[in-house]
């Protein structure tokens, strides 16, 4: 009797609340995660020296520290040089840094593996380098990177709880705060695991049947 | 000047913590391996009885992100138990028994990608499967999964400072208990992901190394 009120009137609309800021967590980061993730690639491939050294410095740095710590830098770090972001918007930016930096790696592979006689001939038919990226490499790059970025967003998803750490009050945020007032740790941080495993397991259906929609044909999927 | 005293007053004390770190990743890696092979050959060789669970359990682990696994298991399932452990041993724990989920995919994929015609004739030679896994299947199979193996070590070591969530004195906890005495939090934070950077390039250059070393030769090396 209850622990049906404690679920229904407590806990579900807790993680209803974080639950949703999750969900815009995730939703804001993903599609610039994407843009920095072509950007940097772009700029590793076929930018100049310069472009190329931030570019590889930028994933270097990402993929070498952890998230959290990244996290802290932007929260607790930059406002001691005058740069103050809100818990939330930190959070974004520093997804959007860890997604674009991997993804960019998927990308980057990608595009290597786009025959450098395409690129060639593109030149030849009179494109520029930026209309020949832009139109014929990048096209093909990202079906192929396709299953890689696809593992970034469902990382994305499970990452997405760091943000509680610096305060945003998000779906594992929620859990916390209801698990510690009502000493209910077990029943809680399970009830907040099914809900990433549904969105886990959703986000990986559907994009399978992308994956599958896109795939370049003709190609061997692996 | 005074930056400079604060930052070679701490930092004896923020790099102990890279022995916790390190402590954290090799139990993480070495638990993924005791737990993570066993489960590889259940998933390949087992029935279906032991193919469901070990399914559900690489399922469960590989979809739960690393913080509401650590606030399950230290606040809610160990205590609930009656295990009194503490925050590094449970930080070890639920680091290797995910790893464990991450890890038998691996060796899985090795274990199916050595030929089904090698485990016919070794039958047919009189071993029997046991014999046939342990002295023809898994030393081919544990060289094809050292690249992907080693890949798991970067992202343990950085999953690893997720740690600081349930107090673990690892690297950011202990540099975010500088922080807070000092109030000097750039360098500082600087100073902690420098050494993250490095340990973790510098441990995925010995990893490069051994695999070398060991790859199948004439199969090249790292290229799977």
């Amino acid at each position: 009797m209850d622990q049906i009120a404690f679920l229904t009137d407590i806990l579900l609309p807790a993680l209803q609340k974080g639950l949703i800021i999750t969900l815009q967590l995730i939703l804001l980061a993903a599609p610039f995660g994407f843009v920095l993730g072509v950007g940097v690639a772009v700029g590793r491939q076929y930018g100049g020296p310069v472009t190329r050294f931030l570019c590889k410095v930028l994933v270097y740095f990402v993929k070498g520290c952890p998230l959290l710590l990244l996290l802290f830098i932007l929260y607790f770090g930059l406002p001691s040089i005058g740069i103050v972001f809100s818990a939330f918007t930190a959070s974004v930016f520093g997804f959007i840094l860890c997604n674009g930096a991997y993804n960019s790696e998927y990308i980057r592979g990608a595009m290597l593996s786009v025959k450098d006689g395409q690129m060639i001939a593109a030149q030849a038919l009179g494109m520029t380098r930026l209309q020949a990226v832009r139109t014929i490499v990048l096209p093909q790059a990202i079906r192929r990177a396709l299953p890689g970025l696809s593992n970034e967003w469902i990382y994305l998803i499970k990452y997405s709880s760091l943000a509680y750490m610096i305060t945003v009050i998000e779906l594992s945020g929620a859990g916390k705060l209801v698990a510690t007032k009502y000493f209910t740790y077990t029943e809680t941080f399970m009830a907040v695991g099914v809900v990433y495993l549904f969105l886990v397991t959703l986000t990986t259906l559907a994009v399978n049947a992308i994956e599958k929609k896109y795939a370049v044909p003709g190609m061997i999927r692996g | 000047m005074e930056l400079i005293s604060i930052l070679l007053d701490w930092f004896p004390y923020l790099l102990r913590g890279i022995g916790v770190t390190f402590g954290l990743v090799l139990s993480s890696l070495g638990l993924g391996v005791i737990i993570g092979l066993p489960m590889a050959l259940g998933q390949v060789y087992g029935s279906r009885l032991v193919r469901v669970p070990i399914g559900i359990y690489v399922w469960f682990f590989r979809g739960l992100p690393i913080l509401v696994l650590l606030f399950l298991f230290y606040f809610g399932i160990f205590p609930g138990l009656g295990f009194d452990l503490s925050a590094f041993v449970v930080g070890a724990v639920v680091l290797g028994l995910r790893g464990a989920a991450y890890q038998s995919q691996i060796f899985r994929g090795a274990i199916q990608s050595v030929g089904e015609g090698q485990m016919v004739a070794a039958q047919s030679l009189g071993m029997d499967r046991l014999c046939a896994v342990r002295s023809i299947i898994l030393p081919q199979s544990m060289r094809i999964a050292l690249p992907g193996w080693s890949n798991e070590y970067p992202n343990i070591l950085t999953d690893s400072a997720v740690c600081y969530a349930i107090g673990v004195a690892e690297l950011l906890t202990r540099a975010s208990q500088i922080v807070a005495q000092t109030y000097v939090t750039m360098p500082i934070y600087l100073a902690a992901a420098g050494i993250f950077i490095l340990m973790n390039y510098g441990g995925m250059k010995v990893l490069h190394m051994i695999e070398r070393k060991i790859a199948i030769p004439g199969f090249g090396s790292g290229a799977m």
